[in-house]
């Protein structure tokens, strides 16, 4: 009887089977069209603006003469370095450090904290724009306390990436050294280490492959970053490496282009997204490479 | 999202604690070491502390000079300096309920043809490929979403919605190209990555001797995947699409760049709109000093909003993984 009712339906189920996991299917085609539409634009629309005034030259004013005379990007370039350098030169002593405190600690502030962080980094990162622009641009001056503000630089910029940095390192260093056996750090112990030296001597290099894909991703994503530099970095036409300066910045860059009325910027910012496309795809995979070659040595 | 990698002890030779100078290792008391990561830790909470006390400081004069009406008004005027931002948070919530409304289930669909039907190696490359679209920086799909989708939109997408159903509401023209509808779509591409990437680790945690014995007593695979497998993952597939809630939220570039900021209630999918973070990022540059503090009153209910949604998700993620670990 069972076996009847069972036999009666299976054709229909395998059929609604076989239609559901097509449908799936058809889901994850749909999921990566965007991911090749948009590499394909990139390359197609992008790569004929590759050529060595690109990289090297500051931009020009379309003129009415000639609007396709529009310099390059360097200054942008060199803005982005200087923006993301200083931003990682304090964010990944400050996110390694409170990442190897989230793996040892086991107190309250340590619970705390990690929550803290996880909600830091899903915040919308133009809040931190805010935060920049109030701090650093104009200064604090509220309840007596006086900052003054050193107005539109690379520092400001600097300072909303740096902030948005730390608790993605924090994250993943944490992960990181937790991978860490136990027992290593307990042989140390025994052996009557201070705790201060088996974290850097013994838990650091055993987790550097994992440290190191932390810091690289983290600065992936900050390198890509608009929202916390929109108008805290000012502007500039020139290449200047003085971090105190007014500056531009690839990201920032391709905003400003593609709202611009200019046809020829409009198409320049196609040159720039591929740029800044191929370094965060390049640190991407590069840090998680470079992790798994880096574990292979060792072993 | 970073894997915990998996690390081989070192072996006696090239443990460095064996190595050092002997006086090196007395027994000394930790405090340098506590010192040390206290410090970084509590620096990065005084920050934190300082960013949420300055956010809400520069937006006190909004509060004075409008007082709740900020939340529940309905006008949003720059000249006037009329601070109502009600469809200014509708336009927010629209677009990431039109995000969502194609994210969830072509996310959902997309992690279980990863997990459950593709051959292994297969599989390993998907996934690289999803993560690489969450690299992609936020201002190139601004830049491909008002380049190449804009035009598309004006020309084909929203003239052809319009023709098949009738015009009626939400679909009234004019056909824009920059409106809700593309900015909604947009926000898709933007959050489908973090949906699939997480629905797909915790579908793959689900036990795989269910999914089998499910299939031994004649079920077939779309019956174990609806009965064993999404009710066994769902805890951490709804905290994946509330993460992916958060996101669509406070995603401001590529909104900014296709939604043409119109501080109007919506009257149609393709209309110009605004959301809380595109009106921030474009209006703060040229904004008084009362502007500015309207804007940080945005800022502020934005950072609420996603805080609670980001907060909630990362709870439900959490549970899951725990759960898995459980079993």
């Amino acid at each position: 009887m069972v076996q009847r009712v069972a036999a009666r339906t299976l054709e229909r189920r395998i059929r609604i089977s076989k239609a559901m996991v097509a449908l799936c299917g058809v889901a994850l085609a749909l999921a990566l069209v965007p991911l090749f539409a948009i590499l394909f634009t990139l390359v197609q629309k992008g790569l004929r603006w590759w050529n060595i005034d690109f990289f090297t030259q500051t931009p020009q004013f379309p003129s009415l003469l000639d609007p396709n005379q529009i310099g390059g990007i360097s200054n942008a370039i060199v803005g982005s370095l200087v923006i993301d350098g200083v931003a990682a030169l304090f964010a990944i002593p400050i996110g390694v450090v409170a990442g190897l405190f989230l793996a040892e600690s086991t107190s309250r502030f340590a619970r705390v904290l990690r929550t803290t962080a996880e909600i830091m980094t899903g915040l919308p990162s133009i809040l931190l724009g805010i935060f920049a622009y109030q701090m650093i641009v104009i200064g604090f001056d509220e309840w007596g306390v006086k900052l003054p503000g050193i107005g539109f630089s690379a520092i400001a910029g600097s300072f909303a990436i740096g902030i948005l940095m730390i608790p993605i390192i924090m994250k993943a260093a944490e992960a990181a050294l937790r991978g860490v056996p136990a027992t290593i750090r307990e042989a140390g112990l025994a052996l009557g280490a201070r705790r201060g030296v088996i974290a850097r001597r013994v838990v650091i290099p055993t987790a550097l492959p994992g440290l190191v894909t932390a810091v690289l991703l983290a600065f992936s994503r900050a390198v890509g970053e608009t929202a916390p530099i929109l108008w805290v970095i000012g502007a500039s036409t020139v290449v200047s490496w003085n971090p105190r300066k007014e500056m531009a910045s690839m990201p920032l860059q391709i905003f400003q282009s593609a709202t611009s009325p200019y046809l020829s910027l409009r198409e320049e910012a196609w040159g720039i997204a591929l740029l800044l496309v191929v370094i965060v795809l390049v640190i991407n995979l590069g840090s998680r490479l470079f992790a798994a070659w880096l574990q292979k040595e060792r072993r | 999202m970073a894997e915990v990698l998996p690390t081989s002890p070192p072996t006696a030779l090239s443990n460095p604690l064996l190595t050092g100078e002997p006086k090196r290792f007395s027994v000394k008391s930790d405090l340098a070491h506590w010192g040390v990561l206290y410090g970084a830790s509590g620096l990065f909470a005084l920050i934190c502390a300082v960013f949420l006390i300055s956010i809400i400081v520069s937006s006190i004069p909004a509060w004075r000079h409008s007082g709740l009406s900020i939340i529940y008004g309905r006008v949003w005027s720059q000249a006037s300096n009329s601070f109502g931002a009600l469809p200014i948070i509708a336009g927010t919530l629209a677009t990431t309920a039109i995000a969502l409304f194609f994210a969830i289930p072509i996310g959902i669909g997309a992690a279980l043809a990863i997990v459950h039907v593709l051959p292994d190696r297969l599989r390993i490359v998907l996934s690289s490929l999803v993560e690489l679209l969450a690299a992609v920086p936020s201002v190139v799909y601004g830049l491909w979403g008002l380049l190449v989708l804009a035009p598309w939109f004006e020309r084909t997408v929203e003239p052809d919605l319009a023709r098949v159903t009738g015009s009626k509401f939400p679909f009234q023209a004019p056909p824009e190209g920059v409106s809700l509808l593309l900015a909604g779509c947009v926000l898709f591409i933007m959050v489908l990555p973090m949906i699939v990437a997480l629905s797909r680790d915790a579908i793959s945690v689900v036990p795989h001797d269910q999914f089998e014995g499910a299939l031994s007593v004649g079920a077939t695979k779309w019956q174990v995947v609806r009965k064993v497998v999404l009710p066994g993952a769902r805890t951490g597939v709804v905290g994946a699409v509330t993460l992916a809630t958060a996101r669509a939220l406070g995603e401001t570039v590529a909104v900014a760049m296709v939604i043409g900021l119109n501080p109007l209630f919506p009257s149609s999918l393709f209309s110009t709109a605004s959301t809380l973070a595109s009106t921030i990022a474009l209006q703060f540059q040229d904004a008084t000093p009362l502007q500015v503090a309207a804007l940080g009153a945005l800022a502020l209910i934005l950072m609420a909003m996603t805080a609670i949604v980001n907060w909630f998700g990362r709870r439900l993620i959490s549970a899951s993984a725990f759960r898995a670990g459980a079993i």
